[in-house]
């Protein structure tokens, strides 16, 4: 699709670009699990038939296939966002003490404007933390020469190698040129027994930590003659140290400024740094979030200015960084109050239904994350806790533990289905065998949504779209021993609203599985159900049917104000029916029924 | 030689095909030879919610962020959109706008009322709009979802990029069942300005 070849540029996002590197290594497995701003790099790699490609239940798993392939001996890489580093970390601090054989890169995307996470975590401080080299490329034909480049630097010093892109690289497009060659891997594939290497009992893990600080120090090395660092002499009087996204900004706001933009961010290279410094007047560390490499600096020593200055937190822009340096700021042109326009659920969401019914039962809910988050907002209001993938399950039955009876009936746990994969079943397991009351519903839509409908194990195809087993919720949460399991249809909101209430009084464990496709799944759109339509004279104006929160339901006022009507935009309505049952006066009917 | 470079702010609501817009117009500056910087935000911010692209071209773009006071062009694919992002704009910029309104979740649920004649703010600001009833347009053409090629058109109008050359892409960039309506749909967006 967007790989070909427009008089031999391509514009590529970061994303594509890192996938298009990958291919120009020869890269043979890759693994991931979806996360903005990450998606796109394991989706570009699976138009490549000689390249395995998998959605991982989650980052952990993603990293270990990936450890196994290169072990190997072929290369292999993982993607995931930033908090999908926390989830893989594991197996990643202990991959630098048994290194590879065929080379092995993690590409982790930070967020640091927060447009589509739960916190601004600076993955940067993985590097020194688990003792494994970071590549930070600027733009998009940088990522694609900075991924292979991660490759051979991998099989060179035998290490994992973690590559780092924010929002603004991974989603920013720019001109790529492709390589005509793809990269020869230096291994061949073979199984090989290596257990000193492998196996980390303690006897070899202590053998591997020296043998990684030898790799580190060598590495140290290599970072003072790294190819992808870059010096700009400009202007004697301000020298800038900077590297990844920030560059950018500080090659438009300061043109006069002398640079040094780092490539390799770990290990740094110290007497690079240090001649650079000894060259300019002042010194400044141009970074977003934490005081990476500002800490790392003013530790050998050389007198530099950066976070006193610089925002710590969100993303830089040219105006923000031009003006802490130089305080000049470019004229503001008046804003505008305008109704904020947060995103919705979807006409036709099976999200929206279940949510209603829950509302109404006045419980705590114990929420998680994925495109249901959104019933947080007015006017469902129905999410009382969002803090990471999985945790749902996990702070409900705390909430339960932590009050006892106080709490029976009073709390419900919501997370959808890749979540539940991802990192609830253990929470079920973990309920049942220490004795759980709670009520659990998992949002089965049949598809990871929130990211741009990846499939997952319900969905019954593989990341190439091949069909595959399709994982019985059902049978599983019997399998561990939950006793009630309940199916639902969330478009019917009575039944749900019914059944949630009795699982609540029971004293017992249950899981309730509400189970629609999303819609905008291509078997629902195509499905073309007749949309509604609001009767105008029968419509008392109650509101009623607003307080789902549709977007197809638009409210009409009439003359004063006050009062007015509901109606239905035929063109946004997906026909799901769910209005119709909350209208006592029969004002909602099929567009064709009249 | 930042002066240079141009700045485009693309804004609408999520699902109006905003960025397959924004993709056409980079597609088609690069084939008249000009640098290239898209930003863009996917996930959350996509459902329904507010949407903005940035293009930014000339002979090097560093930056794929643009600075207040420095927006050329705002493409609002929704009336009251270009609204939102004032404070990037300057007494130059130009705003080609979809006269379309879709009520955020607070209008619709009559919380809060739309905003009154965004036209006439914007020209109260002394910026100089440019309405084009693309909606309208495309439900002649049968076809609502090209609104975002209509506006293509109609900013093609003030960028140096060549008919042919949009067209082509129009054609590279979609599949063969969408070529007709979309390329109509792009002319008309051009007719509309050239009256
Ligand atoms: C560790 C981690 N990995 C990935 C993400 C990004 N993410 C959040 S929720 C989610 C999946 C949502 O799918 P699902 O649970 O099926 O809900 P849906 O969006 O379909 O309603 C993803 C990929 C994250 N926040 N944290």
């Amino acid at each position: 699709m967007r790989f070909r070849d427009l008089n031999r540029k391509l514009l590529l996002s970061g994303n594509e670009a890192i996938a298009l590197g990958a291919y120009e290594a020869s890269v043979r497995v890759a693994t991931a699990y979806p996360g903005t701003p990450s998606t796109e790099i394991l989706e570009a790699l699976t138009q490549y038939e000689d390249i395995y490609t998998e959605w991982s239940v989650n980052e952990k798993v993603a990293l270990e296939v990936s450890l196994g392939a290169s072990i190997g001996g072929v290369r292999a890489m993982s993607s995931m966002k930033h908090v999908g580093l926390n989830v893989a970390a594991d197996p990643l601090f202990t991959a630098a003490y048994t290194g590879i054989r065929g080379g092995l890169v993690i590409v982790t995307a930070d967020d640091p404007e927060m447009h589509s996470s739960q916190n601004a975590q600076d993955n940067r401080n993985y590097a020194p933390f688990a003792r494994v080299p970071m590549l930070e490329p600027s733009d998009p034909q940088e990522a694609k020469e900075f991924t292979k480049l991660a490759f051979s630097i991998s099989e060179t010093f035998d290490i994992p190698v973690l590559v780092r892109t924010t929002t603004r690289l991974s989603h920013v497009s720019g001109i790529v040129i492709p390589s005509s060659r793809r990269q020869r891997p230096r291994v061949r594939p073979s199984i090989e027994r290596m257990p000193q290497k492998f196996v980390m009992l303690p006897v070899h893990a202590r053998q591997r930590r020296q043998a990684l600080e030898d790799r580190l120090s060598r590495l140290r090395e290599f970072s003072e003659t790294f190819k992808g660092h870059r010096i700009h002499r400009g202007s004697r009087e301000i020298g800038i140290i900077t590297s990844g996204v920030s560059y950018n900004y500080v090659m438009e706001a300061l043109p006069e400024a002398s640079v040094l933009k780092l490539g390799l961010i770990y290990p740094l290279p110290e007497t690079l740094i240090r001649r650079f410094a000894s060259r300019v007047r002042r010194l400044y560390v141009v970074e977003e979030l934490d005081p990476y490499l500002e800490t790392q600096i003013k530790a050998m020593g050389i007198d530099c200015t950066g976070k006193e200055i610089i925002p710590s937190q969100g993303e830089l822009n040219p105006a923000k960084v031009r003006s802490a340096i130089t305080g000049k700021n470019r004229k503001v042109f008046p804003s505008v109050e305008v109704p904020k326009r947060p995103p919705v659920l979807c006409p036709g969401c099976p999200h929206r239904g279940i949510f209603y019914a829950i509302s109404r039962l006045g419980v705590f809910v114990s929420g998680d994350i994925g495109c249901y988050t959104l019933a947080a907002l007015p006017p469902l209001r129905a999410m009382d806790t969002c803090v990471c993938m999985g945790a749902s399950i996990g702070m409900g039955f705390g909430i339960e533990k932590g009050l006892g009876r106080k709490a029976h009936g009073k709390v419900v746990s919501v997370i959808g289905e890749s979540t539940f994969i991802h990192s609830g079943i253990t929470h079920i397991v973990n309920m049942v065998y220490n004795g759980s009351t709670s009520t659990v519903v998992i949002l089965d839509n049949r598809v990871t949504a929130m990211t741009g409908h990846q499939p997952n194990p319900v969905t019954g195809l593989t990341a190439k779209g091949e069909p595959t087993v399709e994982l019985d919720l059902e049978a599983l949460l019997r399998g561990i021993g939950v006793e009630h399991v309940h199916v639902i249809n969330p478009h019917d909101i009575e039944d749900a609203y019914r059944v949630l209430k009795r699982e609540l009084k029971r004293k017992a464990l249950s899981v309730v599985i509400s189970k629609a496709p999303c819609a905008l799944l291509p078997e629902v759109r195509k499905a073309k159900r007749p949309a509604y339509e609001v009767i105008s004279e029968e419509c008392r104006g109650c509101r009623a049917c607003l307080k789902i929160g549709c977007p197809a339901i638009w409210w009409v006022p009439e003359d004063n104000k006050k009062k007015g009507k509901a109606r239905i935009q035929a063109y946004l309505c997906n026909g799901c029916g769910e209005c119709e049952a909350l209208c006592r006066f029969g004002a909602i009917v099929v567009s064709d029924a009249r | 030689m930042p002066d240079e470079i141009k700045n485009i702010l693309f804004c609408g609501v999520g699902g109006q095909g905003i960025l397959l817009c924004s993709e056409v117009v980079a597609y088609a500056l690069m084939q008249e030879g000009y640098d290239i910087k898209k930003s863009e935000v996917h996930g959350m911010a996509q459902r329904g919610g507010a949407v903005e692209a940035y293009l930014r071209y000339g002979s090097r773009v560093y930056s794929p962020l643009v600075e207040p006071g420095s927006v050329d062009f705002v493409v609002g694919l929704e009336l009251m959109e270009p609204l939102r992002y004032t404070s990037l704009y300057s007494e130059k910029t130009k705003v080609i706008l979809n006269t379309q309104k879709v009520p955020t979740i607070g209008i619709s649920t009559g919380i809060e009322t739309y905003p009154e004649n965004p036209v006439g703010t914007l020209r109260g600001l002394g910026l100089e709009v440019y309405p084009v009833d693309a909606f309208e347009i495309c439900t002649e053409l049968g076809e609502p979802r090209a609104v975002n090629m209509v506006m293509v058109g109609a900013l093609s109008w003030f960028l140096p990029v060549k008919v042919r050359t949009v067209e082509e892409v129009i054609r590279w960039r979609l599949p063969e069942k969408l070529h007709r309506v979309n390329l109509r749909a792009f002319r008309e967006g051009r007719r509309a300005l050239r009256k």
